[in-house]
């Protein structure tokens, strides 16, 4: 990956509890925003299996996603028979709009060439000419989630989105990036939509997601942005690009299509959500609705309100390098002193994070560089070392297994900064009271306890840690 | 060598259903082909880590990219009364670099860390479909390592690509019996020391269990590898009887066990009352013909008789809520089976199962415990199990996690039989347990309240809402 190298890498050889997911698991995301799309992974059943479980377990909900089962005979020989043959079944049983390939370390070690393997496949199957079929290098040994989420979406405006030589007026295109949960996709659609503007997300994660109740069983994705309308992406008369990571995307889809991109590195906070709001409002030539400026002035009253408890607080941050952008910056706007930053990879977002320690790393990094810290912002992956030096985790970015609504969480834009702000502040006045009501030398069970699998009832002690 | 490996696994004669095949059909594996695209379920490696894993204090180390680790840690719900080092989820997560210039220098590295900062007493090291294919010698490099640590390190040899899950369950038995059981004695043994071989301990369920034999006088000399200890799983080779319970995956174990140092095995299963009644005698049997004393017969038949009629008087106030119930049992393996009289006994009703991973012989044996009448679907799709479950063909599915949805979407009660499941089935108290879910979700209110159609909609859902 064409990245900087200067924040250190943690200098182990085992990497301890992962912060990092590969690259073909992001791709798997990009592609189930899609409607009617199967995402299909070219290397051994079990990288399918396992990505799969991960996001079911995030998510709760049926995830489409397929295996071209790879053994050790095709992987040696090579692996276009197999990934004709999937291709294949996956259309007769499933008749996808699209298929969504991402390779996997057991291809991309072996060299498999997915350009020709792309080629031969049209050349000996014109009867399937109008399969949208999107191939994405994904190798599991370099780079991570976010740079597979980018490879699957700029290969999907280079196979289906279409230049134009009209512009539909109103209509925005917007390439979300994987830091959004489909609940921050529908805080979005709602405010674009505000203005009276017709955005088209890719992906739209909202759509497909965030449960779903269909009338008949479907084993593809249901719901997400539909092929036509990516197609028709090149008629918009802007693109919002949200997020450092869907750069090459935007790129992709500026060349193609002509349509100017106009980029928001996040969009939690106060200032970020307000250069969303003025850009939209310039975009549309309409003023801000009445909704959003009482949203604005709520979040203005719950940061006058919400600082007593952020001031100086020190906290460790451990996500997915954009969504660790957005949290870090917003932390820092509310005063608080981001003791630690770590991504799981080396990207150019790192270098705008303010953080007194910058540092690719794992989770058994995070507890080493968060013991004497007031709180954790990670995955769920992040319990167990939370609860062994004993400080409260807030859990956001994927994996999020052990809490319900994990899809749905919403931290962009007024209402979406506000709800951060109040989850975050609530752990931190729920431990000042409980201080306060124990005396100040209780010491808190963050411990012990939690390593058996006990959960700690009520959370009441502003532990979150279960 | 891991050609050999497989051909050996594949030829299993403590397997009937194995020695029943054909010298042609048997050199091709237990598994089916599979199918790409159309196919699911885990990977070599994927089994090997869930039969190893659960030894609670060993450092398991996976050597490759980051997705066969950090896609799948911390995602099993084994249980451990003591070490938690197994939680933590360790690899070499190979780049680009190590896998042009090899990975082994990085794994030795790894080993070393491992070693000097936690102190196991036993590193297993997980071998995946990238350093295979880039030919690192892991044996070697946990050769040299175990030497140069003086600790035992064990090379697990079941890339993913090899085969299925099932597979890999196999070929982390063979491990064990090349490089862990018989390396240590234990400081004292017993008449009555057996080896439990092929649980989990999933969400505890050992703990159900063990509380009998105990009373019983009969002592858990090793488990494998729910609840395990290195140590303990190294001195298997002195328990007097094995036990394996989940016989389809790990059956070479025991056998290869009663090969090498003579100790007695047998299948044995601890869902359902009356398999874990077959058990518990089946032990004590076994255990009196090896010597033990003949006094456990009779305190095992005295549990038996106490706990079968507690349970049943249990299981009685379910009687008439289950009264009419239809299950639709959506699991491959024979173990829910055993699960099956004890349901039937509670009064619900089977309406019928997915036999995608049975064999013709358990075919058979559903047939005959069932009748002809009974429903066996081999290659039931997502869709018409949906579709049954939409049109009350059952109250309630069964099944692992990866289906729920099809039940959930369909608005219809379902039930996790799987790993990820968080109650304990195991045992006299487990099918109470079991009684007491199935009873939960199927008395709840939601069902009728999620299938009212919305205000804007004018027709409602047809079903009937009693569930």
């Amino acid at each position: 990956m064409g990245t900087i190298q200067r924040f250190p890498h943690s200098a182990k050889a085992a990497s301890t509890n992962p912060l990092k997911m590969s690259q073909p698991l992001g791709a798997a995301l990009a592609f189930l925003g899609v409607d009617r799309c199967m995402p299909l992974f070219h290397g051994s059943q079990g990288c399918t299996a396992f990505g799969l479980v991960l996001l079911v377990r995030h998510f709760r909900e049926a995830i489409p996603l397929q295996t071209t089962a790879m053994d050790q005979v095709s992987t040696i020989l090579g692996g276009y028979e197999n990934l004709e043959q999937a291709v294949r079944t996956i259309h007769e049983r499933n008749a996808p709009a699209l298929i969504g390939v991402a390779t996997t370390g057991v291809t991309e070690t072996k060299g498999e060439d997915m350009a020709g393997q792309y080629s031969l496949f049209r050349q000996r199957n014109p009867a399937l000419a109008g399969l949208k079929l999107v191939f994405a290098n994904t190798p599991d040994f370099s780079g991570g989630f976010e740079d597979g989420f980018s490879a699957a979406v700029t290969g999907i405006v280079e196979e289906v989105v279409q230049p134009s030589e009209t512009t539909v007026k109103g209509q925005i295109n917007v390439l979300a990036g994987c830091h959004l949960s489909p609940g921050d996709v529908e805080e979005l659609r709602d405010i674009i939509e505000s203005f009276g503007l017709s955005p088209i997300f890719l992906p739209d994660l909202s759509l497909s997601m965030s449960g779903r109740q269909p009338d008949d069983f479907t084993a593809t994705s249901l719901g997400g942005v539909t092929v036509e309308q990516i197609a028709a992406m090149g008629a918009s008369e802007a693109t919002l690009v949200i997020g450092e990571h869907m750069r090459v995307a935007a790129a992709a889809l500026e060349l193609k299509t002509d349509v100017r991109s106009v980029f928001f590195d996040r969009l939690t906070g106060l200032e970020a959500s307000d250069r969303l709001v003025r850009t939209l409002s310039e975009l549309s030539g309409r003023p801000v609705p009445a909704k959003l400026r009482r949203q604005r002035e709520t979040l203005v009253d719950a940061m006058l309100d919400g600082h007593f408890f952020y001031s100086r607080k020190r906290i460790a941050v451990a996500l997915e390098p954009d969504l660790l952008y957005a949290v870090t910056s917003f932390l820092s706007d509310m005063g608080a002193e981001v003791i630690a930053a770590v991504s799981p990879t080396q990207t150019a977002v790192l270098e705008k994070l303010k953080a007194a320690t910058v540092m690719v790393g794992d989770h058994s990094d995070v507890e080493t560089l968060a013991r004497d810290a007031d709180l954790i912002v990670s995955n769920s992956h992040g319990r167990q070392g939370a609860a062994r030096i004993g400080v409260p985790l807030h859990r956001m970015g994927l994996p999020m297994f052990d809490r319900l609504g994990a899809g749905l969480k919403v931290h962009v834009g007024y209402r979406g900064t506000r709800e951060l702000l109040f989850e975050i502040g609530n752990l931190f006045l729920s431990r000042e009271m409980d201080h306060d009501e124990h005396g100040h030398g209780h010491a808190h069970g963050h411990g012990d306890g939690h390593e058996h699998g006990q959960h700690c009832g009520s959370g009441s002690c502003g532990c979150s840690a279960g | 060598m891991l050609q050999e490996k497989l051909q050996d696994v594949f030829n299993e004669p403590g397997c009937s259903t194995n020695q029943a095949k054909s010298e042609k059909e048997r050199k091709k594996g237990c598994s089916k082909a599979l199918k790409p695209g159309a196919a699911a379920g885990g990977c070599a490696y994927d089994g090997a880590m869930i039969a190893l894993q659960p030894i609670a204090d060993a450092a398991h180390l996976v050597h490759g990219p980051i997705a066969c680790l950090g896609n799948s840690w911390d995602n099993r719900g084994t249980k451990s009364s003591g070490p938690q080092l197994y939680r933590t989820g360790f690899t070499t997560d190979m780049s680009e670099l190590d896998i042009i210039h090899g990975g082994e220098k990085k794994l030795y590295k790894a080993i070393k860390e491992i070693v000097q900062q936690y102190d196991p007493p036993a590193v297993f090291v997980y071998q995946t479909c990238v350093p295979a294919m880039i030919g690192d010698d892991i044996e070697a490099v946990c050769k040299f390592a175990a030497k140069k640590l003086g600790k035992p390190v064990i090379p697990v040899m079941a890339p993913g690509f090899v085969g299925s899950k099932n597979l890999g369950n196999k070929l982390a038995g063979e491990t064990l019996l090349d490089h862990v059981i018989g390396t240590v004695e234990p400081e004292v043994t017993t008449p009555t020391d057996i080896c439990i071989v092929g649980e989990y301990n999933l969400a505890g369920e050992l703990w159900l269990v063990k509380p009998l034999l105990d009373e019983i006088g009969i002592r858990i000399l090793s488990c494998i590898s729910g609840d395990g200890r290195y140590n303990e799983v190294a001195q298997a080779h002195r328990a007097r009887l094995t036990m394996v319970v989940c016989s389809q995956a790990l059956v070479n174990v025991g056998r290869k066990m009663q090969e090498r140092w003579g100790i007695p095995y047998f299948e044995g299963s601890f869902y359902g009352v009356s398999d874990m009644s077959d058990t518990l005698r089946t032990m004590a049997r076994m255990l009196v013909e090896r010597g033990a004393d003949k006094a456990i017969i009779d305190r095992t038949e005295g549990v038996i008789a106490r706990e079968e009629s507690r349970v049943w008087r249990r299981l009685e106030p379910y009687k008439p809520r289950f009264d009419g119930k239809r299950v639709l049992l959506f699991t491959g393996g024979v173990k829910s089976w055993s699960m099956v009289t004890a349901l039937e006994g509670a009064g619900l009703t089977i309406v019928g199962t997915s036999t995608k991973k049975s064999t013709k012989e358990d075919k058979e044996r559903i047939k005959k415990m069932k009748g002809e009448e009974f429903h066996q679907w081999d290659d039931l799709k997502p869709r018409d199990i949906y579709k049954m479950l939409r049109d009350s063909e059952a109250d309630i599915m069964m099944s692992g996690g990866r289906s729920q949805f099809i039940a959930l979407k369909a608005k219809v009660p379902w039930l996790d039989l799987n790993q990820e499941r968080h109650t304990p089935y195991a045992g006299y108290d487990g099918i109470v347990n079991l009684c007491e879910e199935i009873d939960k979700t199927l008395s709840n209110p939601i069902w009728r309240q999620v299938r009212l159609a919305a205000p804007w909609e004018s027709k409602p859902d047809s079903r009937p809402v009693g569930a």
